[in-house]
């Protein structure tokens, strides 16, 4: 069985679910003809049609707003944002449409959306292009927020997200279009609102997301070195955030790191702190530790970019400090 | 306060009436049992929203309430056009006498506006927040143009049924109202351009009340002529005397049918106005007396019942019978919004999501 990387896992979660259901379809800039700027939809419109592989003028706020449109009159939409950042546009039909509209009409309309596409910092590509959306709307109500990290997650997340019947703001990252697994050749979902065990471990928590979760990874082999044993947690659902695997791991390890790719200031790990101080103080032997991007526009030089976000060994150096009550 | 003597640009604006565009001709022909509906519901929409005014002023319904007085032949001319168990209509903040012409029961958007559980958004929404799923209104949009392309969504929706999945009955048409406002909003110009390209079977109407708040609309566009702006984008724009219903809904049966037949969407500019402020928390102090008055003398509901009876299609004693009703069709809705419990507190956070 060849290895499928994670571009293709989420073409082949989106053309299986397209044959399941007639009513899914995607829409967005360069979808159909050209395959998707990372090529997630190669081809597809040649199997299904331009209807159903819709390339749309490059108008953000109003696709966004018509796929919310269709999605209350029984279509399954997936909205793919060219570079996710770019939703910054489609901002207000995110959060007033497809995050609370289903409240403020008292229940009247479902919103069964998916809007997916490449976030996170790439390699130079400059601060407008590098940016972590799933902080910004982490406070919209009505959403729910999802990062993949592996082919084998991508897909199953995906097909999950697509199936659910409500708004799905699905992240991939930039970066990890080209990972590989072996993916099974039955069908298979992953759950939408459960953490990832990426590595038992009984020392420290390490809570973490998407491509910081290989980062984690990369930092292993130090921490390890260090005599440590960490536990590495992939948060998979950002919002809500899975708080029972979470405290599952806290009652063993007593010690947490976040690390994540969004900016320190209002990001994930700031409200997922919280939550930790608020539910699980007295489990606790230390505060919780926050790595995470330097609160700054992702500058476009490498090295500075490099020092923007979170490095593997700053990673093994805050466990170490952590275990060693340094910090 | 501008001193005696001095004027201001912002009162000294110059409001160019534009000249009235000519009836359509023929227009549509209609039965007495038609007028009679054409005609209620105007009263409907006249009627209860002279009641939010009183019920606001009373401390019973709070935020934001924008009434349509004034408006009513637009309402009215355009969704009695449609097909009720098919069709869609999507609204803006001023959203209760589209919701009422939707077919949405009075009791059920006064309740909203009394902020009850019975409310056709179940308290949740409010005054610009009206949804029915059940009467296939898409909503209020309270943020001026973002309903347009969760309308067009819906447009694209038949489009998408009838062409992808094969079903030749999905000929749904989606009206979209909005106002002049928002024809210089972004999302107007995105969803023309769209809805052209792709033929999708919605009608937009702009209600034209040639003031924004305090904006007037000639300040606020380089081309007052709204309907004019269809053309750029290769599609059908006409503009209608939105004081006259038969006008107005003569133009709205080509546009369905236009629709309907696959043969794209219609840009409709209704030159209307509001008889109130934007909402009853303004003040309306821009608006020259002279300018109120003669829309006043234009009122649709008058202008319609001397048409009725001139051509024999109604008596004043049956117009007046429908008044009655309606009335008590209101006062029955207040009723119900007074008698009906508050939404649940310990449901706070129910329909947040679908399962919910």
């Amino acid at each position: 069985m060849a290895a499928t990387l994670m571009f293709n896992a989420l073409r082949e979660a989106t053309d299986e679910e397209m044959a399941r259901d007639q009513t899914v379809f995607v829409l967005g800039e360069d979808v159909g003809h050209y395959g998707g700027s990372y090529k997630v939809t190669k081809d597809l419109y040649k199997k299904y049609g331009e209807l159903r592989l819709l390339d749309t003028p490059i108008a953000e706020n109003s696709f966004t707003g018509m796929a919310v449109g269709a999605a209350m009159t029984g279509l399954r939409p997936i909205v793919e944002g060219m570079n996710m950042g770019f939703l910054l546009l489609a901002f207000n039909q995110i959060a007033n449409n497809a995050g609370m509209l289903r409240y403020t009409s008292g229940g009247n309309f479902k919103i069964p959306l998916v809007i997916r596409g490449p976030g996170g910092v790439g390699r130079q590509l400059g601060a407008e292009h590098s940016q972590r959306l799933e902080a910004y709307f982490h406070a919209v109500p009505g959403l729910k927020i999802v990062a993949c990290s592996t082919a084998y997650n991508a897909k199953g997340l995906l097909k999950a997200a697509i199936r659910d019947d409500n708004p799905v703001l699905f992240f991939e990252h930039v970066l990890l279009y080209n990972l590989k697994d072996e993916l099974p050749t039955h069908e298979y979902i992953c759950p939408l609102d459960k953490a990832e065990l990426v590595r038992p471990g009984q020392d420290v928590t390490l809570l973490t997301y998407s491509r910081m979760r290989h980062h984690c990874l990369q930092a292993l082999k130090e921490i390890e070195r260090d005599g440590y044993d960490p536990e590495i947690i992939d948060l998979i659902s950002l919002k809500p955030i899975d708080m029972v695997a979470i405290a599952e791991s806290v009652r063993k390890t007593h010690h947490v790191i976040i690390v994540e790719e969004c900016m320190k200031t209002g990001g994930i790990g700031a409200e997922l702190s919280a939550l930790i101080h608020e539910q699980l103080f007295d489990e606790l032997d230390a505060p919780v530790i926050r790595l995470s991007s330097q609160d700054i526009p992702t500058p476009y030089n490498g090295t500075l970019e490099y020092h923007t976000i979170v490095q593997p060994p700053q990673i093994a150096e805050a466990v170490r400090k952590l275990m060693s009550r340094q910090l | 306060m501008v001193s005696e003597g001095v004027k201001t640009d912002v009162t000294d604006w110059p409001q160019a009436e534009r000249s009235l565009p000519p009836r359509p001709d023929p227009l549509v022909t209609i039965t007495k049992e038609e007028g009679l509906v054409i005609y209620e519901d105007m009263v409907l929409g006249r009627f209860f929203e002279d009641k939010c005014a009183e019920m606001y002023y009373r401390g019973k319904m709070f935020g934001f309430v924008h009434l349509y007085n004034g408006q009513e032949a637009v309402s009215t001319g355009i969704v009695k056009a449609l097909n009720p168990n098919k069709d869609f209509v999507s609204s803006t903040y001023r959203d209760h006498v589209h919701a009422l012409s939707a077919g949405v029961p009075a009791r059920e958007v006064m309740a909203e506006l009394f902020g009850k559980e019975t409310g056709c958004s179940k308290g949740r929404g409010g005054s610009m927040h009206m949804f029915s799923a059940a009467h296939r209104l898409l909503g209020g949009y309270a943020f001026v143009a973002e309903g347009i392309p969760v309308a067009t969504g819906a447009a694209f929706q038949s489009k998408y049924r009838r062409e992808a999945m094969g079903d030749p009955d999905a000929d749904a048409v989606t009206v979209c109202f909005f106002g002049d406002g928002a024809s210089n909003n972004g999302q107007f110009f995105e969803c023309l351009n769209m809805a052209a390209l792709w033929k999708l079977p919605i009608i937009y109407v702009v209600e034209n009340n040639k003031w924004a708040i305090g904006m007037a609309h000639d300040r606020a566009t380089s081309q007052p002529e709204i309907y004019k702006k269809a053309s750029v984008f290769d599609m059908v724009g006409v503009e209608v005397d939105g004081m006259d219903v038969m006008a107005v809904h003569t133009l709205a049966q080509e546009a369905v049918a236009r629709a309907r037949a696959g043969e794209g969407p219609t840009l409709v500019e209704a030159l209307t106005y509001r008889f109130r402020g934007h909402s009853l928390a303004d003040p309306d102090e821009l608006r020259a007396p002279d300018e109120k008055q003669a829309w006043f003398a234009r009122d649709p509901i008058e202008r319609f019942a001397a048409e009725l009876t001139e051509q024999n299609l109604a008596s004043h004693d049956e117009l007046k019978a429908i008044d009655d009703k309606v009335a008590a069709v209101i006062e029955d809705a207040v009723e119900f919004a007074e008698s009906s419990p508050d939404p649940d507190p310990s449901e706070l956070y129910r329909y947040i999501f679908a399962e919910d």
